[in-house]
């Protein structure tokens, strides 16, 4: 065959940069927001979880990344340099939870338009051939049009119903149900919006920092970041600006059962916070855990609890110092505590001369001791017969270096260049001591609590918790709550003695099964005009 | 206050007894799987008869709203397969008693909530999930699948007993919170329910390859339900337990602000449950994308359930995290 004409010649499409950028725009925004995309998304999203829970992570524990990291070579480096130690502050995970927002948001936007359209709309017509629905029944009846169609109205209160007149003198009822469930899943998914948003503001305000307090009246205040024992900050806290507060903590007391499981901790507070810090008025608390203290604005927890046993020293001079620091546990329970107690020596100004005599009491401690063989064993956590195993270390403890060191152990370095060397090894209980080579007499006094205290600072916590308990209502709604039609057809008799044929149809809008329970029920109703029970 | 050393024993011996009749229970249901396929079909058949005869009565005549199933159905006459499958139903609700019998017990010897530590969380999962079986094999006709229900819950309970046990015990000071009763129970229970879908889409996987190519699963199958059924049962049950999840992870949020300092941390567990939830979020949203319904929808459910499985065993022995409570070893 031969074309006789030529097509006409198509317009020109004028392939210009700004059509091309807006194609570009247009087809990059229906891509994101379809369904689809947003599945895959939300794959993504799992899978780039994951590696949260399998590796080490330096927000939840820096010094176990930090060995993993050591202990796997160039791919723990890799590892590290692809961000997989801080998998949710990384450029991937919140690239997709990013898309995802847009997605979600794109979606959203043109559903809520929808909504609010379906909300003033009347229930669509009514089907010409009401038996060709997935729900159908009819009957033919005695009962006249309008004393059907009245009934059909009583039944159906509650159902946003639109009454309509067809042309061959046919009334018909549509009627629709479940508007709720469109709501309920906007309001779920504008909550988790607004929980988002609430989350990452709260990472902007937040801060959350520890404290060591001994457990003697021991005074902690909110007063700055040098307060604390370690601080983490949200992006735009600088520490200047805490909200004051203060916490004495009066004491600490642990129950345990016969096993030596952990039964009840609890420490007996005062605080002062607001105008009470003006009047000097303290007021009392319980803190326990599972029960902090809420201040305004901040939140005090009791996160752990340990040992400080208290040595004096006193020197050939008659010099003494007491000291009680904390020691820490060396597994979870306590039963057995290393730590060092470190003392400079008084009344010697000289640095050089001070740093050949600072001494320090190292070794473990044992609320519940017991000795085999000179070696020192914990019996179990609770105080029972304390006793300590200690090394007295003199010469430079490494103070003036520069360099921090940790407040439960010695310098080892100082002790591997000769500066630090032991001058003595005891067993001690309390009241016991061990003399020098100087006459110095080093004295274990007893033992003391200390508590472990946690500040929490996060504004928008309230927020969270809001649009979390809006999602779980909109959800319930969204998936308890369905969406069905329901059209009536009356048909009035031709003459006397044909009587009304009346139809109903049902069509359940959602891929939830089970209406043909309710419609059934329903139908049945209305073609019989009776109440069922 | 001290545990009452009879009573956990009691409890102890209800476990075993549950353990050991569901088992029992799961070779009645393969036989009647295996073998009661005829009369299943002839009574499916007689179902479907029934349901075209109503069908029939078209627009006009009289009215033929549906009639209950039950007074139309031809009976099929019971095969002696069918008698054995329900004999197995019979045992698994002897077995569910004792099972919550175990619960209470443990309960009552420990003045507690009876899932404080692994053994005990994973009797209450159990039992979830074969409660809410019973359930659906009230509603669908999908009782002879039973025993691939029951073969996970043995598998379970049997490493839950022998692994994992733990002897009755007061729990540690962080748990004692009505925290405990709330987020465990919707935790506990939305994992038990969650295992019913996950079976059940395997179970679907199956059929529909089946369904497309009569030759994979030739023999297997066909004894399955048609693949409508149990993606029903799947849909039915995740929508079920799916919000119980979403209330457990805030209940989990609420209680980690009060025992913890904040709501949200990362921790491995709640890193997994944030991963389950997003799964089977995925797979609410498949069943409303073109392309995602059946199979697809199907796998993202196992996944799901291999989710919440590997946040059971993984996360609990493995990780070191704050939910470490298993009380293990």
């Amino acid at each position: 065959m031969t074309a006789t004409e030529a097509p006409p010649e198509p317009k020109p499409y004028r392939n210009s940069p700004g059509r091309r950028v807006l194609a570009f725009l247009r087809n990059t925004w229906r891509g994101l927001t379809a369904m689809r995309t947003a599945l895959i998304l939300l794959f993504l999203l799992a899978l780039a979880a994951l590696p949260g829970a399998l590796l080490p992570q330096r927000t939840l524990n820096a010094p176990k990344t930090a060995e993993y990291i050591a202990a796997h070579g160039w791919w723990g480096t890799l590892l590290d340099r692809l961000q997989f130690f801080d998998v949710y502050s990384s450029v991937w995970f919140s690239a997709i939870y990013l898309l995802l927002m847009i997605s979600l948001i794109g979606c959203l936007l043109p559903r809520s338009v929808e909504y609010f359209k379906a909300m003033r709309a009347k229930p669509v017509l009514t089907p010409r051939n009401l038996s060709r629905l997935p729900h159908f029944a009819s009957t033919t009846t005695d009962r006249d049009a309008d004393e059907v169609l009245a009934a059909v109205r009583a039944r159906l209160a509650g159902w946003r119903t639109a009454e309509r007149e067809e042309d061959g003198g046919a009334r018909t009822v549509s009627a629709e149900r479940g508007y709720l469930r469109e709501t309920g899943n906007l309001v779920f998914h504008f909550a988790m919006l607004g929980l988002i948003i609430a989350f990452a503001l709260g990472k902007m305000y937040t801060y959350e920092g520890q404290v060591i307090v001994q457990a003697d009246g021991s005074e902690f205040c909110n007063s700055g970041i040098y307060a604390y024992d370690s601080f983490s900050p949200g992006l735009r806290v600088d520490g200047t600006d805490l909200a004051p507060f203060c916490v004495k903590v009066d004491d600490f007391t642990a129950e345990f059962t016969d096993a030596g499981q952990p039964l009840q901790y609890k420490s007996h507070v005062r605080y002062q916070q607001g105008t009470d810090l003006d009047t000097g008025t303290w007021r009392d608390y319980l803190l326990e855990v599972n029960s902090p203290l809420r201040l305004a604005g901040d939140r005090v927890y009791l996160l752990g609890n340990g040992w400080s046993p208290i040595f004096t020293i006193t020197w050939p001079d008659g010099a003494t110092r007491t000291q009680a620091t904390q020691w820490r546990p060396t597994d979870g329970t306590g039963t057995l505590n290393e730590g060092a107690t470190k003392f400079d020596p008084p009344g010697i100004t000289d640095p050089f001369e001070r740093r050949t005599k600072q001494l320090a009491v190292t070794g473990l401690f044992a609320p519940d001791g017991l000795l085999h063989g000179g070696v020192l064993t914990g019996g179990g956590p609770e105080q029972k017969n304390p006793m300590v195993a200690i090394d007295v270390m003199r010469g430079d403890l490494g103070l003036d270096s520069g360099q921090s060191q940790s407040i439960f152990s010695i310098d080892q370095s100082m002790v591997d260049d000769g500066r630090l060397s032991r001058v003595a090894r005891s067993n001690l209980a309390p009241g016991q001591t061990v003399t020098l080579d100087d006459g110095t007499v080093v004295r274990f006094d007893g033992v003391q609590r200390y508590v472990s205290l946690q500040v929490s600072h996060d504004p928008t916590q309230t927020y969270v918790l809001g649009f979390a308990v809006a999602m779980l209502l909109g959800l319930g709604l969204s998936l308890v709550i369905k969406r069905r039609r329901l059209w009536v057809r009356v048909v009035p008799g031709a003459g006397a003695g044909t009587g009304t044929v009346v139809e109903v149809g049902g069509l359940a809008r959602t891929d939830q099964a089970g209406y043909g329970e309710e419609f059934s029920r329903i139908a049945e109703e209305l073609l019989t005009g009776k109440k069922k029970r | 206050m001290p545990v009452n050393e009879t009573l956990s024993q009691y409890s102890d011996w209800s476990y075993t007894t549950a353990t050991a009749i569901y088992l029992l229970a799961l070779v009645f249901f393969l036989i009647e799987q295996s073998f009661g396929a005829k009369g299943r079909l002839a009574a499916q058949r007689s179902r479907e008869r029934a349901r075209e005869l109503v069908g029939a009565g078209g627009p006009g005549t009289t009215e033929s709203v549906t009639p209950p199933a039950e007074n139309t159905t031809a009976r099929a006459p019971r095969g002696r397969a069918e008698r054995i499958g329900r004999m197995g139903a019979a045992l698994t609700i002897l077995g569910a008693l004792l099972h919550l019998a175990a619960l209470l017990l443990r309960g009552l010897a420990t003045h507690r909530v009876p899932w404080g530590n692994m053994y005990e969380y994973i009797m209450a999962v159990t039992f979830i999930a074969v409660v809410t079986w019973l359930v659906v094999i009230r509603k669908f006709p999908a009782r002879h699948l039973s025993g691939f229900l029951l073969l996970p819950i043995v598998i379970l309970m049997f490493v839950g007993g022998t692994l994992l046990y733990t002897v009755a015990a007061p729990v540690q000071p962080a748990l004692q919170s009505y925290w405990l009763t709330i987020h465990v129970s919707a935790a506990a229970v939305s994992s038990g329910v969650f295992l019913v879908p996950g079976v059940a889409s395997i179970l679907y996987l199956m059929r529909s390859a089946h369904e497309r190519n009569p030759g994979r699963f030739a023999r297997f199958g066909s004894r399955l339900p048609a693949a409508d059924v149990l993606d029903r049962i799947a849909y039915r049950t995740t929508v079920l337990a799916f919000p119980l999840f979403t209330f457990g992870v805030l209940c989990g949020a609420v209680w980690a602000e009060a025992a913890w300092g904040r709501f949200w941390g990362w921790d491995p567990k709640e890193t997994t449950a944030f991963i389950a939830w997003v799964v089977y979020a995925a797979y609410l949203h498949s069943r409303a994308t073109a392309g995602w319904r059946g199979t697809r929808a199907a796998v993202i459910n196992v996944v799901g359930f291999a989710v919440t499985v590997f946040n059971l065993f993984f996360v609990n022995l493995v990780t070191t995290g704050l939910h470490s409570y298993a009380g293990v070893g």
